[in-house]
């Protein structure tokens, strides 16, 4: 039993990352609709850009908390301004084309620069050692992880939801040209909010990097799994991407607990029925 | 149109090399070796690039012509699939007139070209890949498995972390064939050398979060956690060991881990880790002046030491060239009757190639050393114990080579 509880208390954290994650996608499926594929080159590139700026300039983990994701959205609002923003009159199908094709060009480029055992970055001297709870030993630094997920996952859900600014930004997806005629601007407005949500990704990666090995390759495996947890909450759903991203998690600490090989594929398995039965996803609305 | 046909096939068959190739000759005036190898995947940091510049090394060393006729080296990226390992191998001994493919690193793609190398009579010289069963039942007349397999590594760390106090073990587990094999013929040793394997727990392949598996290792309350997986899985699984605390409660043992490894994890996370290899740079003064060598080349950029893949890759082809000169023939039956025949006794190793191609040679079970203990880049291992290379490698009688039983 003892072991359980430990089990279910792993799978909100790997949960907490994956709403971070699958936050970002729906954000921007959600309101400047592009499947974004990039997002796993992403989050990849945040936690490399810790890195690189901890071993070329000295810059700690602290500041990269803040700086790297704003180098990742800056990044991302380039592509968004000169690249991306051509094919929003097109299907959904061409900007997730367009954003396969770049994260291969980005692990690409990374894997050609640093090879691809990666690096190790370390733990943050204030996050370091943990607490024994009896039923298992809690890295200081996990519990940390899932604190500051679970704020800006409600954080960024309170400011689209139930604010004037998310308001805007909800409008600018039913109707940009109405939206317009208000005097907002709108191209702007989609610029920001996809800066915004690979920001997010940028951020999730900066978190990771203490706990994962950080090689070019990290992104790619994550992501499958975030698009699982996006589709199951329903594209586009900011709470039901969070909720199920905590709620997947669980369910795979439970799988690593009773069936371990299992632990990749009922995720999947989810999903699959999820889309059987309730195709929108689970948070989704019918269109 | 017919006959212009038929006379074009004739002039094609004409110009074609002749199949048994010319002995007491160095054929087509070139000895070329061609370096196949993993050279942008989960392999490229400790084969790759830098299998490539040991080669080149080995031949620049050897003074680039071998009988009077140039040495020339060229390289291909099997991006870890055997299909493209064997038609890149086929075009090389049709069109490229390539005497020996070298490395192979990921066995799929080694038991791949294998067949097709002895199908041409050339010959594979194998450093990368761990598979056994190369020199066991898939065994080739014209290959030689150069520097560790499988079977040195389990019985290695298996039966040297037992005998130094390891008694009980816990298994994390890569669950496809490689892993599970790996960890069956480790289980083996450790019970045969008089421990206990208390568990083992099955993940799949690239996973990136092992808190779940480190948490069930640790209540298993083993003194070891043998690491049965690969690459990326085995970085991961050691880094959060340390996050979750098992060390030094519990020992590590990496039972397919390599210096790169190590080095792009740091020893804060990767210290007191027992594992076993076949060249240590710092292991003495001839093994550091070749590595200083190697790591002071300008083609190397990341100024990284060498990995008993690359260092055994050197050997090999020193070894071979100096087969193809005593032989006074670059024909494959003729050299590797040579190299099969002369012991090797270099920088890398001693010993001798058996009848199933297999080099047998001394390995070392290595611990990681602590920040504190390490004085100067690079300076990782501590060698626990020097394996003598009958017990290292298994015999010929216990392979089951058909080349070798006929003998």
């Amino acid at each position: 039993m003892q072991a359980l509880y430990g089990q279910l208390l792993v799978g909100l954290i790997n949960g907490s990352f994956y709403a971070l994650l699958s936050l970002g996608l729906a954000v921007i499926f959600g309101l400047v609709n592009v499947v974004n594929f990039a997002h796993g080159a992403l989050y990849m590139t945040g936690a490399f850009l810790a890195w690189l700026g901890l071993s070329e300039l000295g810059i700690g983990y602290w500041p990269a908390l803040l700086l790297s994701p704003l180098a990742v959205g800056v990044l991302g609002m380039v592509v968004e301004r000169t690249m991306l923003r051509r094919l929003y009159q097109l299907d959904n199908l061409y900007g997730l084309l367009f954003t396969f094709g770049l994260t291969l060009i980005i692990e690409g480029l990374f894997h050609h620069a640093y090879g691809n055992s990666g690096s190790s970055y370390p733990v943050p001297e204030a996050l370091q050692g943990g607490t024994n709870l009896g039923f298992m030993y809690l890295p200081r630094y996990r519990a940390w992880v899932v604190l500051v997920s679970l704020v800006v996952c409600f954080g960024s859900w309170f400011v689209i939801e139930r604010t004037r600014l998310g308001a805007y930004l909800r409008a600018g997806t039913e109707n940009p040209r109405l939206l317009q005629a208000f005097g907002v601007n709108v191209p702007l407005m989609m610029t920001l909010t996809f800066g915004f949500g690979v920001a997010l990704a940028g951020f999730a990666g900066v978190m990771a990097a203490p706990i994962y090995q950080v090689s070019p390759s990290m992104g790619s495996s994550l992501i499958i799994v975030v698009f699982a947890v996006v589709v199951v909450g329903g594209m586009g759903s900011i709470l039901g991407s969070i909720l199920t991203g905590l709620g997947l998690g669980l369910v795979e600490g439970l799988t690593k607990y009773f069936y371990p090989p299992a632990a990749a594929t009922v995720i999947f398995a989810i999903m699959a029925v999820v889309l059987l039965l309730r195709p929108a996803g689970l948070f989704g609305r019918e269109t | 149109m017919r006959t212009f046909a038929s006379l074009l096939m004739a002039v094609a068959l004409l110009t074609l090399p002749a199949p048994g190739r010319a002995a007491g000759k160095v054929s087509d005036g070139v000895v070329r070796i061609g370096v196949l190898t993993d050279m942008t995947g989960f392999y490229s940091d400790l084969a790759g690039p830098g299998s490539v510049l040991a080669v080149k090394m080995a031949v620049a060393d050897f003074g680039g012509k071998v009988l009077g006729k140039p040495i020339d080296v060229i390289s291909a990226d099997h991006q870890n699939k055997a299909d493209i390992a064997s038609n890149t191998a086929r075009k090389w001994f049709d069109e490229n007139q390539v005497d020996v493919v070298a490395d192979l690193v990921n066995s799929g793609t080694a038991l791949a070209v294998m067949p097709v190398a002895a199908e041409k009579k050339r010959i594979t010289l194998l450093s990368g890949p761990a598979t056994t069963a190369i020199t066991g039942e898939k065994c080739t007349p014209y290959n030689v498995h150069y520097t560790y397999n499988n079977w040195a590594l389990a019985n290695g760390t298996g039966r040297e972390v037992v005998k130094n106090g390891g008694k009980t073990w816990f298994f994390i587990t890569a669950d496809y064939v490689f892993g599970k094999s790996l960890e069956a013929d480790t289980a083996k040793v450790v019970v045969e050398s008089g421990g206990k394997v208390l568990g083992s727990v099955r993940h799949p392949q690239s996973t990136s979060d092992f808190s779940s598996y480190l948490l069930q290792a640790q209540a298993s309350g083993a003194q070891v956690v043998g690491m049965a997986n690969a690459g990326a899985d085995t970085i991961n699984t050691i880094k959060q060991a340390a996050e979750f605390g098992l060390t030094p409660k519990q020992t590590l043992a990496g039972l397919l881990v390599f210096i790169s490894d190590v080095h792009s994890l740091g020893l804060a996370a990767a210290k007191n880790m027992y594992l076993t290899t076949a060249f240590y740079w710092d292991r003495n003064d001839a093994t550091r002046a070749w590595s200083k060598r190697f790591q002071s080349l300008p083609g190397n950029e990341k100024k990284a030491m060498p990995t008993m893949v690359q260092a055994g890759l050197y050997s090999a082809v020193t070894h071979y060239l100096q087969a193809v000169k005593a032989a006074g023939t670059d024909g494959a039956d003729a050299v590797i009757a040579k190299m099969k025949a002369a012991p090797v006794n270099d920088f890398f190793a001693k010993g001798k190639i058996g009848p199933d191609g297999l080099f047998r040679h001394d390995m070392y079970l290595v611990q990681v050393k602590t920040p504190e203990q390490s004085k100067y880049p690079w300076d990782y291992y501590r060698i626990v114990k020097t394996i003598p290379a009958a017990e290292a490698f298994p015999s010929v009688e216990a392979q089951a080579c058909p080349l070798a039983v006929k003998k």
